[in-house]
């Protein structure tokens, strides 16, 4: 009973785990879209006629900070959907200890 | 043929892989497997734009030129500037690179536009049962290309600086030679980043956008489906092209980088 209550106190830190993993570094990215967008409005305010350069070289930035934001989400996914790791290999697993431990139920 | 929708999921994410080991083909597990329905779509896109591109050299006229010759020399001129603009020094590797690579990876990726179940079912006819169509959203691939560019930048910071000059550099920048260690501990995070985020960036982005596709075809109804698949589609063209294009600047400048030291 103890392995079962371990195994499904893991199972359930994995979701809190992976949704962590996924919203903080969002977070962070949308922040940083969002002063990347302010300074670019406020050049364009400032030079209207250098508004085609800012635009290439905003989305320049934004695809870089992109980066972490997708890093955490591929991660995230990956816990909780890949079946080589974490959860979806936990199932298997923890079906087998339950049937097990029904079985030598007296 | 009915799948459960998680089914369909782990369907389209298996990969059609080659054990090296037993010979076999289709999902297996361990290192020494090689994805060969990455292997087979990368070299043949790699095949088609460099045969496009070589027959628009070939044809190449000096008075009105075509179409083909007009987009390429016009690509050419683009990431010239671009080179220039970043890196000042002589190198004929640089631009070709940064072109091959932009070009390459944008066309792998333009895969990912194809309809979700498009490939894999036509191969189904033939008996293969599991293909990923995006070479870029295994993880393999991004991985390889930023393993490559971060062969280069090894053996230009050893070619162009000389061993000693190397070391001087490693040793005294940025903060002087007193905190030594600070200055190794810096430049090996520095340099272990580069293609860990290269290589990541694109992996994740592709990823990301495949499995956003898998999902709205596996878990939205069919008659439902154009209005998330129709928007993600439209932001992904936006998200394929500036990825392949910061996976070329990143390129260039940490090529420049490796030659001349800021």
């Amino acid at each position: 009973m103890d392995i079962l209550h371990t195994l499904v106190g893991l199972y359930g830190n994995i979701f809190i785990a992976a949704a962590l993993l996924i919203s903080i570094p969002a977070m962070g990215t949308a922040i940083g879209f969002g002063l990347l967008g302010g300074k670019f409005l406020e050049g364009i305010a400032r030079q209207p006629e250098l508004k085609a350069m800012l635009m290439g070289n905003m989305f320049l930035m934004a695809g870089l900070l992109d980066a972490f934001a997708v890093i955490g989400l591929v991660f995230g996914f990956l816990m909780l959907f890949s079946p080589a790791v974490f959860m979806p290999a936990l199932t298997p697993a923890l079906a087998k200890i339950h049937h097990i431990l029904a079985a030598a139920q007296p | 043929m009915q799948m459960s929708p998680t089914e369909y999921i782990q369907h389209h994410l298996t990969n059609l892989q080659l054990n090296l080991h037993t010979g076999s083909v289709g999902p297996t597990s361990g290192f020494w497997v090689l994805n060969l329905d990455t292997l087979i779509t990368s070299f043949l896109i790699g095949v088609l734009f460099l045969g496009l591109f070589y027959l628009a050299a070939r044809k190449a006229v000096s008075t009105q030129p075509g179409k083909l010759q007009n987009f390429v020399e016009y690509s050419i001129e683009m990431v010239n500037g671009m080179t220039k603009e970043v890196f000042h020094g002589e190198n004929s590797v640089i631009a070709p690179m940064a072109m091959t690579v932009f070009f390459w990876v944008f066309f792998m990726n333009l895969v990912d536009l194809l309809p979700v179940d498009l490939i894999p079912r036509l191969l189904g006819f033939f008996g293969i049962h599991h293909y990923r169509a995006v070479p870029t959203a295994d993880l393999s691939l991004p991985v390889g290309l930023a393993l490559t560019v971060f062969i280069m930048i090894i053996y230009y910071n050893f070619k162009i600086k000389g061993p000693k000059n190397l070391l001087i550099e490693i040793l005294s920048k940025p903060f002087g030679w007193y905190l030594m260690p600070v200055n190794i501990f810096f430049r090996l995070v520095e340099e272990i980043a580069k293609p860990l985020s290269l290589s990541l960036r694109l992996f994740g982005n592709l990823f990301a956008g495949e499995l956003i596709f898998v999902l709205i075809a596996g878990l939205i109804p069919f008659w439902l489906q154009w209005i998330p698949g129709g928007i993600w589609a439209i932001f992904h063209i936006l998200i394929i092209t500036i990825q392949a294009f910061i996976f070329m600047m990143l390129t260039i400048v940490y090529l420049s980088m490796a030659h001349e030291s800021h």
